[in-house]
């Protein structure tokens, strides 16, 4: 595997590896000294062009973990904000002796693009509304842990809010059904991408209407733009008829989990404080992800798994 | 006195005639057309066509203001390697073709190049706000036939009534570039189930609808004449076709990359295959050939857009919309049109003279008399695109390692030949 | 290269019942030699080396029957020094659910070939904690060294030639010959 940029890319095989993967590295980090040498004079450079601070610093902690060097780039203090363009960007770190790109970008294909710019390998850490691939690992990995289960077949899943704007939607999506889920997509219609059909999902328009029967509560965030666009007419009636609220937290089965990508809305998706949900999973899903990305930089840079087999 | 050119051996199309004759060029004439003619210098045009001189309605020469990526002269160039000999120059440039001077600027840039007439449209709108009108009588008294203010449609539904009504007094017809803008923001690709998985705004079908529907009713109502520029959904075609039907002024054109690639392209997540209007879908693509077929899409305009590299090296949505077109559409129209030969000769030569009303030295039958303004194309010929080795200054071409059929082996323009055996000749 | 069916057919270098003996002479061993368990700890190597750690850990419980010495398991695969240079494949998980600091460790392998994975096993045992002292014990000791590793306990010390192949299990320790000189 030399990328991680989309879950269709990753396919099922290439998922369930890294989730069993990703116990190796969960291990590593329950000992009191959490560090191997195995990424070793590997250097892991991280091109931020979206402000995230908990995921990037997620994949730093993982690149030391793993004793790799680390590289930030600062966009905001970059020449691609003077007109260099991202193409020489690229050329110029990869110049520098770089292994491996972790990438988020606010447009789609970026991924894409740069892997025709350098022989590094590029891991999508969020391109756009298209794919979120290593938040898919870690949701899919906290859902296994919680379970047990090692597919997800006959599991119903929900996942509420802002479809068409997210990219953890999609790779979810995609995650999700891969491992045999059953996935519904509760949204209002004009939160949900124009055309569905060929998802392999359910569409519902009514929170209350499916809330006691799912096994995996997903919600997302909804951006406060969202209202300026006319996508819903205030975020309190949005909250109202999609927000996690005390009457809904009662109504979810007993064994029911409720996960949330962050950076969470209070008062808009999330009504309630999570630490007051029973079945809760927010705090594992920040807790699993250094060991995810863990897994996946062993994967793409130490496993050998791109030698084809021949030393 | 110079020197006289035969073109030999090739088929020589006409409206209501093929056959396989020589011409003979004196000066800047044609002055004979028969068998076993001689002259001082001979072109072969065996296993070709000839026919008069490709008109392309819509082509982006990008100066003045964007000359990085394109100029008069090296646009020029690379349609006369298409076998143009007259390009219609889009006003879309900087300063915009809203003044005599930039037309007159323009016009002269083509003398000097020299290599096809470069005819100027005008904008229909002043710098192309869309706020008020340009003054089109003005342009028109100095040559301007056609107007338009392509990259943007004319958003003020009043605003366009006034356009017509006023064209119509001048014997002008009007372009529209028919995009409704609120329902196109940060647009990248048609919407449709790819846009879908990729998580991209899309650019939905009724965008263009709505403003061809609009317009046709304005020209019902104003008596004007109006052209649509490239068409590209199934619903337009048949909103054009019922138009032409009730006997209105309506013109239509369509693009050989609207005529050959789909939506899906899209995914490769290139920058090459985003333009305006978007790659659309197969069923689009039927709808569009079978409007060439039946009449009621007249021509195949290139809407030839050149872009820098670096441009189209950015992230999808932000790198500008647009793909190269003059040298590739003959050979996209021959492998994928699904017309006849002539069809293609009246779709790319006959129909776009007339509607840029230039038909006086192009789009003629190859007679003697006529101006010669002449393209020799071997329809079989199959060649694969290389983006290095085309005049354009730019390589945004969607067509890369795409095998095309039809190349053009020689053109003459105004008598002189422009390219000979596939190379520019200046 | 052509690559023929080996011809040759393993040979037994020790039996089933040599290498249960062999087990229940290294516990004896590692007990004389550390004066009792106190603060002793085994440690088997994935995968190899842990059925062999059990078996030893077992024994020693039957010798000095008051105490129970903790056994773990420990993956090196991340500690190896070839990493990216062939494909990794990982054992199973390292569980090492007990405090090494101050202990005696015995990690126990079952083939001591070129002492890279005791290598490795010694810099993975550091981050659980400071072990007082490490101890090897191997069911076999078959040559060819390329680091300064030497075991403390051995079954039986076994020539061999680089491309041989030596398993061991239950059943016996087996060596198939290798004439082609695999890497």
């Amino acid at each position: 595997m030399k990328h991680l940029r989309s879950i269709d890319e990753l396919g099922l095989d290439g998922l369930t590896g890294l989730l069993q993967l990703t116990d190796h590295m969960a291990e590593i980090n329950q000992r009191p000294v959490p560090k191997v040498p195995a990424l070793r004079g590997r250097t892991v450079a991280s091109l931020f062009f979206e402000d995230s601070t908990r995921t990037r610093l997620s994949f730093e902690t993982a690149a030391k973990r793993l004793s790799a060097d680390t590289m930030t780039f600062n966009v905001s203090t970059s020449s691609v904000n003077k007109g260099e363009s991202l193409r020489d960007t690229v050329a110029t770190i990869t110049d520098m002796g770089v292994d491996a790109f972790v990438v988020r970008h606010k447009s789609v294909g970026i991924p894409w693009q740069i892997s025709q710019w350098t022989t590094a390998s590029i891991i999508n850490a969020g391109d756009g509304a298209h794919q979120h691939p290593t938040q898919a690992l870690v949701d899919c990995y906290t859902i296994r842990e919680a379970t047990h289960a090692q597919n997800f077949s006959g599991m119903k899943i929900a996942i509420v809010g802002d479809i068409k704007h997210s990219r953890v939607a999609r790779s979810n999506i995609q995650a999700f059904t891969l491992l045999g889920a059953n996935v519904v997509l509760v949204a209002p219609p004009t939160l949900l991408p124009p055309d569905v059909s060929h998802w392999p999902v359910s569409v519902s328009h009514k929170l209350d209407e499916i809330i006691d029967k799912v096994d995996v509560l997903y919600m997302l965030r909804l951006q406060s733009e969202r209202m300026a666009q006319g996508h819903v007419p205030t975020l309190r009636e949005y909250s109202e008829q999609y927000g996690l609220t005390q009457k809904r937290v009662l109504a979810l089965k007993s064994d029911a989990i409720v996960m949330h990508p962050g950076p969470m809305n209070r008062g808009v998706e999330m009504q309630i404080d999570p630490s007051d949900v029973k079945n809760s999973l927010i705090h594992r899903q920040v807790a699993n992800g250094v060991s995810v990305r863990m897994a996946v930089l062993f994967e793409l840079l130490g496993s050998g798994s791109s030698l084809g087999g021949q030393a | 006195m110079s020197k006289s050119i035969v073109i030999k051996g090739g088929t020589v199309i006409n409206r209501s005639s093929q056959e396989v004759a020589d011409v003979k060029i004196e000066n800047d004439c044609v002055v004979e057309v028969g068998k076993n003619l001689k002259g001082d210098i001979q072109l072969d045009a065996s296993g070709c066509i000839v026919s008069s001189g490709f008109v392309d309605l819509h082509a982006h020469l990008r100066e003045p203001g964007k000359e990085e990526a394109e100029t008069i002269e090296t646009g020029s160039r690379a349609g006369a390697l298409g076998g143009y000999t007259a390009l219609v120059a889009m006003p879309n440039t900087d300063p915009p073709q809203d003044s005599v001077a930039v037309i007159d600027f323009v016009r002269e840039q083509g003398k000097r190049a020299g290599l096809v007439d470069v005819v100027p449209s005008g904008c229909i709108t002043l710098g192309r706000q869309g706020e008020s009108l340009a003054p089109m009588a003005e342009l028109a008294n100095a040559g301007v036939t056609l107007f338009t203010d392509d990259g943007n449609g004319v958003q003020d539904a009043a605003l366009m009534r006034r356009a017509l009504e006023y064209a119509k007094g001048l014997g002008i017809t009007l372009a529209q570039h028919c995009e409704v803008a609120e329902l196109t923001k940060g647009a990248v690709m048609n919407e449709c189930s790819c846009c879908t998985d990729l998580g991209l705004p899309g650019w939905p079908s009724i965008a263009e609808e709505l403003m061809v529907f609009r317009d046709i009713e304005l020209v019902r109502i104003t008596g004007a004449s109006m052209h649509f520029l490239h068409l590209s959904t199934m619903r337009s075609v048949e909103l054009v076709r019922a138009a032409k039907r009730d006997g209105l002024a309506i013109t239509a054109e369509v693009t050989p990359h609207h005529l050959s690639l789909t939506q899906e392209l899209l995914s490769s997540y290139n920058p090459v295959f985003k333009v305006n209007p978007p790659l659309r879908s197969i069923d689009d693509i039927r709808a569009l050939k079978a409007g060439l077929l039946d009449g009621t899409i007249d021509a195949i305009a290139t809407d030839h857009a050149p872009h820098p590299r670096r441009d189209k090296e950015m992230s999808l949505d932000m790198a500008p919309p647009g793909m190269l077109g003059l040298e590739t559409a003959l050979g996209v129209v021959l492998a994928e049109g699904g017309c006849e030969i002539r069809d293609v000769v009246a779709l790319m030569s006959w129909n776009p003279a007339k509607i840029a009303r230039i038909d006086a030295e192009h789009g003629r039958d190859v007679v003697a008399g006529i101006k010669a303004n002449l393209c020799v194309f071997d329809p079989q010929l199959t060649w694969s695109v290389d983006p290095e080795r085309l005049a354009s200054k730019s390589i945004n071409t969607p067509y890369v390692g795409r095998t095309l059929r039809g190349r053009v082996r020689h053109t003459m323009f105004k008598g002189t030949a422009t390219v000979i055996d596939g190379q520019a000749q200046k | 290269m052509s690559k023929s069916v080996s011809s040759s057919p393993s040979r037994e270098a020790m039996t089933a019942a040599d290498v249960r003996r062999a087990i229940v002479r290294i516990a004896h061993e590692i007990v004389e030699r550390n004066h009792g368990v106190d603060g002793l700890a085994i440690v088997g190597l994935q995968r190899g080396g842990t059925w062999i750690a059990e078996e030893i850990a077992a024994q020693i419980n039957n010798i000095e029957k008051e105490v129970k010495v903790p056994v773990g398991a420990l993956d090196v695969s991340l500690h190896r020094d070839d990493i990216g240079m062939r494909p990794v494949s990982l054992g199973a998980i390292s569980n090492i659910p007990f405090d090494l600091s101050g202990a005696t460790v015995v990690v126990v392998d079952d083939v001591l070939y070129t002492g890279r994975t005791v290598r490795a096993a010694m810099e993975g045992l550091n981050n659980y904690g400071r072990p007082r002292a490490v101890q090897l014990a191997v069911l076999v000791d078959r040559g060819h060294r390329e680091l300064p590793i030497r075991p403390d306990f051995v079954g039986k010390n076994l020539p061999t030639h680089r491309g041989d192949e030596v398993s061991a299990t239950h059943d016996g320790v087996f060596v198939t010959p290798n004439p082609e000189g695999k890497p």
